[in-house]
């Protein structure tokens, strides 16, 4: 993915990657998260940078001058982040000997019941702020791309405060004769 | 049998490939926010495997909030990339050093 020339393609690959980690944690029996995974990430973040993808006219010749220029770098810190990783789960503190498989759950669990009675119980502070969290992310959003529209009806205070009398009322002067002759 | 140490290596891979990718593509921001989402999954990975081996919910509900947050920065993060583009006509990182900082 990260290697890819066009950038929308980097984007489909994401998704491919996502659906992957979606299809790990149902084995790891969090199916509530792995449909989450698929609906909120593949259906609307992935949707949402297709979209800007597409209309952000990217220049990708310019984009792509730099390209090996910070190739040695990623590749040493990567290197060195994985060799330390290495180290560590070398050491098998993680291996199935010691943690061991827990016992499957039987046909009756439901991970979403058991999700729901943990997120509502305890986590409840946590999950409404993250819904307020949410909501401040949408006015964000939509105060930072919304464009004024031009046409569009709205109270002008200034305007409403600093009226004249005169402006209130309009004199027109009528033609006497031009409207008997239009009769 | 999968060993929890696998889902860990697996993870730690992917998330060094989403830090590869920032350094490799430093100069797109869209590229960069991408990344970003790769290594958030690979640490979600990594949250649900330890929730699983160790048999505790919690970790789960922690990749919820992971989740959340950060379909709240991607939202923030693709304004302000459009914005940026209406107001500069281009997305490069180098464009914007308007602060020289």
């Amino acid at each position: 993915m990260i290697t890819s020339r066009n950038t929308a393609k980097a984007a489909l690959w994401l998704i491919l990657t996502f659906f992957s980690a979606a299809s790990l944690w149902l084995l790891l029996e969090a199916e509530f998260l792995a449909i989450t995974l698929i609906l909120i990430y593949v259906g609307a973040v992935m949707v949402l940078f297709m979209f800007v993808i597409k209309m952000l006219d990217t220049d990708q010749s310019t984009l792509r001058a730099q390209f090996t220029r910070y190739l040695p770098l990623g590749i040493f810190v990567s290197i060195v982040v994985i060799v330390q990783m290495a180290l560590v789960l070398n050491a098998g503190p993680f291996d199935l000997e010691v943690v061991g498989m827990p016992e499957k759950h039987g046909s009756s669990y439901s991970n979403i019941t058991a999700i729901a009675e943990q997120l509502y119980t305890i986590y409840v502070y946590p999950f409404e702020l993250a819904a307020i969290l949410l909501l401040i992310a949408i006015i964000a959003a939509i105060t930072l791309v919304h464009r004024n529209q031009i046409n569009s009806k709205k109270q002008i205070i200034s305007e409403q405060i600093n009226v004249q009398a005169k402006d209130r009322m309009k004199f027109a002067t009528i033609n006497k004769d031009k409207v008997k002759e239009s009769k | 049998m999968i060993a929890l140490s696998d889902y860990l290596i697996l993870s730690s891979i992917v998330f060094c490939i989403g830090l590869a990718g920032i350094f490799i593509n430093r100069t797109n921001i869209i590229m960069i926010l991408m990344c970003v989402e790769l290594i958030l999954a690979a640490v979600n990975t990594n949250f649900i495997a330890f929730s699983f081996y160790g048999s505790d919910l919690s970790g789960q509900i922690f990749v919820f909030f992971i989740l959340t947050v950060a379909a709240a920065e991607v939202a923030i993060g693709l304004a302000i990339l459009t914005l940026m583009y209406r107001n500069r006509g281009s997305i490069d990182i180098d464009v914007t050093n308007t602060l020289k900082g």
